[in-house]
């Protein structure tokens, strides 16, 4: 799975999630993004959790910095 | 039951994703009635709420929450707070769950020693009688899951040190509890646990990092259980199944295979499977859910399908049987004229998805459960909730006896020519006092399942029909209605209020079930003799109009009032003089009095 394909999906998550289009870049963290708040962050944990059908460990979600290490985890789970 | 993503079998992590869409398209419904629901949570409860804002929206109640912080369920509940206290809930529930049992028997104890369960179970009861005497309210108490461990492997079901054997009598503590208590009602997440799985359902890493008492995709499930407790309270439980038969009540095609090649029995694993549905059913229908059919069938062929020998349900089990060629929502909304209920209040069971459909969008409300193959029936009928019972009554326990004695009473109805002379041979009773303890439940529940023959529409918790019967400003009377068929229970409600000279009627109701009876002016007699005896000259009645007591719109009229006032809106304020006196209306029926 390329980078490419990751975010196109990653948005179409984000759009659900947060009920609007949500511009997204490696660069991009929660403060970043209205409404992105610890609470809404679960939901969407779990929503790229499904989408993308792989299980984040815990201390990679807790070490998650922004979109892009989020992408890069993301790709390595799904190449395993 | 309208929106698709969240009947059941649903998926639970599609909801959560696009839960801020639902709730944006859910609220935008009519008619949806508000409620204020307080959540006490010992986890995170914001997915519960998010969750349960979206169930309860499908069933047409609009909640308004208060979240307590997180887990202060217990300090909440015992020793209350300000911001509690002024949003006056209307259903408390309390999410908690076996991550709040904080002491355990320890194993180096006594195993006989004390009773730690029941001290346990007495710092839940605390909140439970807190709530009942601040609040008047109804409570819903998750109990308790197993955990996901078991230290003395399958000793810990046996030993009294055992955490499972310890959930297990902590479980029959809650339930003791409820059982013998009107007004608490169990979320039964230990069930729903073993349903879903208690490996998937526990989720240590959701726990560690959020909080949460259980995975996500559990979530969905336990606020699934508890709107569907919180929708039976307010009245919006379904009260009927529209069975098809072909390939749903037996196998196979009668018109075509003949009733003696249907698939029905033990003798095949497939016949077994329709007989342990039928089973299922009868059962269902044993609690007071009404038991119907809709077949694409020449009659006789439906007839003798029902007849065969191996039958679990009896042809004159069900109330009303449309086998005919029409298209099945029309027929639907016949059933539902004839039994005087409300097309929605119907479950429709059907094998082919072409009549499913065909219901979802000709009669929006009605439930249509996906049931796909024959082994799975039961799971897709029973897991819907559509008849979740929050009690038993012995209402609900008869409620297909007195269908069926309604159904001899239109024939001997057919047999005379004159109404009033049809009446006279029914040999009618019935009993106006003023409420008493024993119909306390049952007049509650009246007032939140009623919506046709009903003027004013107001709903009433059990505790607000006591205190009212007890207010020396009101006027209460029950109806109930026997006659040579049977009992019908008790059928109507009124309460009127006293104000100066004047008698106001604040909820007058009835059931369908006994339209056309003269009921209504029994019931009248009995308010106004009580009204002038103190001393009023006038009865005041008003109709608010919603989007099903349309038929009582002129009820005042037929009653000889005189129309004061309507607004834009159609709520009207009707007026009948009773100091010039006031001449019985009730020819019919007889009448035992307080």
């Amino acid at each position: 799975m390329d980078r490419t394909e990751v975010y196109s999906r990653l948005k179409g998550v984000f759009a659900d999630v947060f009920d609007r289009e949500v511009e997204l870049k490696d660069e991009t963290t929660a403060a970043d993004v209205p409404g992105w708040d610890s609470l809404t962050h679960i939901t969407l944990i779990g929503a790229v959790e499904d989408e993308f059908d792989v299980k984040f460990a815990m201390k990679d979600v807790v070490g998650m910095k922004n979109v892009g290490e989020m992408v890069d985890k993301i790709i390595e789970l799904a190449d395993e | 039951m309208n929106n698709r993503l969240l009947a059941y079998p649903f998926d639970a992590n599609l909801i959560m994703r696009k839960a801020k869409a639902l709730r944006r398209d859910l609220s935008a419904s009519a008619n949806l009635i508000e409620k204020r629901i307080a959540v006490l949570g010992g986890s995170t409860t914001h997915d519960v709420i998010a969750m349960l804002e979206l169930f309860l929206l499908d069933n047409g109640i609009k909640p308004v929450f208060y979240e307590s912080e997180y887990n202060q369920w217990w300090e909440d509940g015992v020793f209350g707070n300000a911001e509690l206290d002024v949003f006056k809930p209307d259903v408390v529930y309390i999410h908690t769950s076996v991550r709040n049992v904080k002491t355990w028997p320890a194993i180096a104890a006594d195993a006989a020693a004390g009773d730690l369960a029941g001290e346990t179970v007495g710092k839940w009861r605390a909140v439970w009688e807190k709530i009942a005497e601040k609040f008047k309210c109804p409570v819903i108490q998750n109990n308790f899951e197993y955990l996901p461990y078991r230290l003395l492997g399958n000793l810990d079901a046996v030993d009294r040190r055992g955490r499972v054997e310890f959930v297990t009598r902590l479980n029959a503590g809650f339930a003791e509890y409820a059982r013998t208590h009107d007004g608490v009602y169990l979320n039964d997440i230990n069930w729903q646990a073993a349903d879903f799985g208690l490996a998937r359902w526990h989720d240590e890493a959701y726990w560690c990092m959020y909080k949460y008492a259980m995975g996500k995709a559990a979530i969905p499930v336990v606020a699934f259980n508890a709107a569907n407790i919180i929708k039976a309270l307010f009245g919006k439980n379904k009260k009927a199944l529209a069975l098809d038969l072909d390939n749903t009540l037996w196998g196979g095609v009668v018109g075509d295979d003949g009733p003696e090649n249907l698939e029905l029995g033990t003798e095949t694993a497939v016949g077994q499977c329709y007989t342990e549905f039928q089973e299922y059913l009868k059962e269902l229908g044993r609690t007071g859910v009404l038991l119907n059919v809709i077949s694409k069938n020449e009659p006789e062929n439906a007839k003798a399908g029902m007849n065969h020998p191996q039958m679990v349900i009896k042809e004159g089990d069900f109330i009303s049987v449309k086998a005919n060629w029409e298209p099945k929502s029309e027929n639907l909304k016949a059933m539902a004229r004839e039994l005087t209920l409300l097309p929605e209040s119907f479950v429709f069971v059907d094998d082919n998805p072409a009549e499913r459909e065909i219901i979802r969008q000709q009669v929006p409300g009605a439930a249509v459960p996906e049931i796909v193959q024959v082994e799975n029936y039961i799971s897709a009928v029973d897991h819907g909730g559509w008849f979740e019972p929050v009690k038993i009554s012995g209402d609900d326990l008869k409620r297909n006896a007195m269908y069926s004695e309604n159904a001899q009473r239109a024939q001997l109805q057919s047999s005379f020519a004159d109404y009033g002379a049809y009446l006279d041979s029914l040999e009618m009773k019935a009993t106006i006092k003023p409420f008493e303890q024993v119909y306390m439940s049952r007049i509650a529940q009246l007032t939140n399942k009623s919506n046709q023959f009903n003027l004013t529409t107001k709903r009433y918790t059990q505790e607000e029909i006591v205190r009212t019967a007890a207010d020396a400003a009101f006027v209460t009377r029950y109806g109930r209605l026997e006659d040579r068929f049977g009992d019908n229970g008790v059928v109507a409600i009124s309460i009127g209020e006293m104000k100066g000279d004047a008698m106001e009627l604040v909820l007058w109701l009835m059931s369908c079930r006994v339209l056309k009876r003269d009921m209504e002016f029994a019931m009248m007699d009995e308010m106004v003799a009580e009204a002038k005896a103190r001393g009023a000259k006038t009865v005041r009645g008003f109709y608010y109009p919603t989007a099903k007591n349309g038929m009582v719109r002129n009820f005042y009229a037929t009653q000889g009032f005189t129309k004061m006032s309507e607004d834009a809106l159609g709520n009207a304020v009707w007026e009948l003089d009773i100091a010039g006196g006031y001449e019985p209306k009730n020819r019919h029926i007889k009448i035992e009095r307080s």
